[in-house]
């Protein structure tokens, strides 16, 4: 999320190899104002366009399998479809103005209206295709991430949740939860910044810890809990209908999130991969620890405890993996298996909430692990300033402190009143009939499985 | 003619199969079933969610013999699917009145 990154290392590629095509430059601008010329890096393009294109394979077919086997077979082309739905939908809203909210002006809190319909980003008549590509690419890998968070919300609510209602949800959430959130952390104006001098409280989020699990896992648990139980929940038996779906998903979820971290670098330089390698030793970590918790507790493990496992330490690392070494990523990951194994089953059964996929005991819980930890471990030799408790910076606990409570209560609250509205308005649930018809049928005329 | 239903477990199917085979039947249809005796059936769990299937799944096996073969089959059937421990499945045996070749009309034992 780093967009200085992208900047300086675009500048040093230049300088170094001074091939650079300096597109926006007089002859006479002095050093300082060529650093901030835009110059292509055919690597670091191709990075981030590579990037791009795995995070929008988390939310399909990564997050699509993942979810899906763990439905109940008449319920599976509902979740797929919730998930290729915000593809389409969440990206629209934007190119419309989700962008322009997210990152637009100078604002600590909000963004602008400045790129509505990204202007400014594709080009125009004034602006060289060469000049918008560094604009282009953060804003097609950030809207990526605009995609998964919401989709991430829908294994709260699955297998009850009336789909034009989820739209309508997803849709007032990105832009009244998400954008603001994902300003106030990664805008060079925002009020949670790392990098911004004049922030409150610089908290470290490299790729999303506060802006896309707490938010979403929080936002996960109201939805849960106010959408209420599906029928029978306790009663009958809801098992996964497939869990080698659940494993192909999470795989694909495993190797996108390469994307989704080490991309957050916006280079191909150190940062990537060393964000690449953390997030590799995290996810590894949480499928041994999750697994093995299972083993010592009940005597077997289980493919969807290591599935778990992993997309817990994935959660765990991603506000970390700019700030921590691949060994402080084994001990998020081993922590975050271990702690979202205890949030998804004992924490779960104690409150009775039917958070039916786990959206909030494995985002809300491991984001904010991972949120917190990171104000523990961040070296200098990663972030090459910020630091953790551990190197003596116990203020950047308070940071990250402030950081997860405020996405979280925006996500809480935010949340909470427009499911009331919507409630009020639209209804959230499909009926009793359609809910056992399964949402296949009720809501899309489609059946997931047919075989004859 | 009388008509077999054999339930049987899974991995013993083909060596079942190969059996009745030996013993002169000519045909059978086999489906996947799911059902209770005195087999119990078994839990499972997932993210700490304990079910109990009682449901346990065996394969079935029809086969329609003529009155004078139906005890060479029951013997091919209880050599083959036997292992010793609850759950082996059980035999059915009903009289048919009828069966009909599609394809050229024939009844009786001459359709089978």
């Amino acid at each position: 999320m780093k967009k200085i990154f992208l900047r300086g290392a675009i500048a040093f590629a230049t300088v170094l190899l001074m091939t650079g095509i300096p597109v926006l430059a007089d002859d006479a601008e002095t050093i300082e104002e060529v650093t901030e010329v835009v110059t292509i890096d055919s690597g670091n393009v191709a990075w981030m366009l590579t990037s791009s294109a795995l995070v929008l394979m988390m939310t399909a077919p990564g997050l699509a399998l993942f979810y899906g086997g763990l439905v109940r077979k008449k319920n599976i082309l509902g979740v797929m479809m919730q998930c290729v739905f915000l593809m389409g939908m969440m990206s629209v809203i934007w190119a419309i103005c989700g962008y322009s909210l997210a990152f637009g002006g100078t604002n600590p809190y909000f963004g602008n209206f400045d790129h509505l319909f990204l202007k400014g980003i594709i080009p125009s008549a004034e602006l060289s295709m060469e000049a918008s590509v560094d604009g282009m690419i953060f804003t097609v890998f950030q809207g990526m991430f605009f995609i998964i968070t919401p989709a991430l919300i829908c294994g709260a609510f699955a297998e009850r949740m009336k789909f034009s209602t989820m739209c309508v949800y997803s849709a007032l959430w990105g832009v009244l939860i998400y954008c603001p959130i994902a300003h106030w952390v990664w805008a060079d104006s925002g009020w949670l910044c790392e990098w911004n001098e004049a922030a409150l409280f610089p908290a470290l989020d490299f790729a999303g810890g506060t802006v896309v699990h707490i938010s979403s896992g929080c936002s996960a648990l109201v939805c849960a809990i106010l959408v209420g139980k599906r029928l029978g929940f306790g009663q009958e038996p809801m098992p996964p209908h497939n869990l080698t779906y659940t494993t192909i998903g999470a795989a694909l979820l495993w190797v996108g999130w390469f994307g989704f971290n080490a991309g957050s670098a916006l280079a191909a330089n150190a940062f990537a991969v060393n964000a690449f390698v953390a997030t590799h030793m995290a996810a590894a970590a949480g499928v041994v620890a999750w697994a093995g918790a299972e083993w010592v507790k009940r005597g077997k493990p289980s493919i969807l405890g290591a599935c778990s496992g992993a997309v817990a330490g994935l959660v765990c690392i991603t506000p970390a993996a700019g700030a921590v070494n691949p060994i402080h990523g084994l001990i998020l990951g081993f922590i975050a298996g271990i702690g979202c194994f205890f949030a998804c089953t004992t924490l779960k059964n104690h409150f009775g909430y039917d958070d039916s996929l786990d959206a909030f005991g494995v985002h809300g819980v491991g984001g904010t692990i991972g949120a917190l930890l990171v104000g523990v471990f961040a070296t200098v030799h990663i972030t090459g300033g910020r630091v953790g408790l551990l190197e003596g910076n116990p203020g950047q606990m308070v940071n990250q402190v402030v950081s997860i409570a405020a996405s979280a209560a925006l996500g809480i609250i935010g949340s909470f009143i427009l499911l009331k509205i919507l409630d009020a308005t639209m209804g959230l649930r499909v009926s009793q009939d359609e809910e056992r018809q399964g949402l296949d049928l009720s809501q899309h005329d489609e059946e997931g499985y047919i075989f004859l | 003619m009388k008509k077999i239903e054999a339930i049987i477990r899974h991995f013993k199917l083909e060596e079942v199969k190969d059996a009745l085979t030996e013993a002169g039947v000519s045909g059978m249809t086999v489906s996947e079933v799911k059902g209770f005796g005195r087999q119990k059936g078994h839990k499972e769990q997932y993210r700490g969610a304990e079910y109990t299937v009682d449901f346990v799944p065996k394969v079935k096996i029809e086969i329609i013999t003529a009155d004078d073969e139906v005890q060479k089959a029951i013997d091919a059937i209880l050599t083959t699917a036997r292992t010793g421990q609850i759950g082996d499945g059980k035999i059915f045996v009903s009289s048919l009145t009828e069966a009909i070749r599609i394809r050229t009309g024939e009844t009786g034992g001459e359709s089978l």
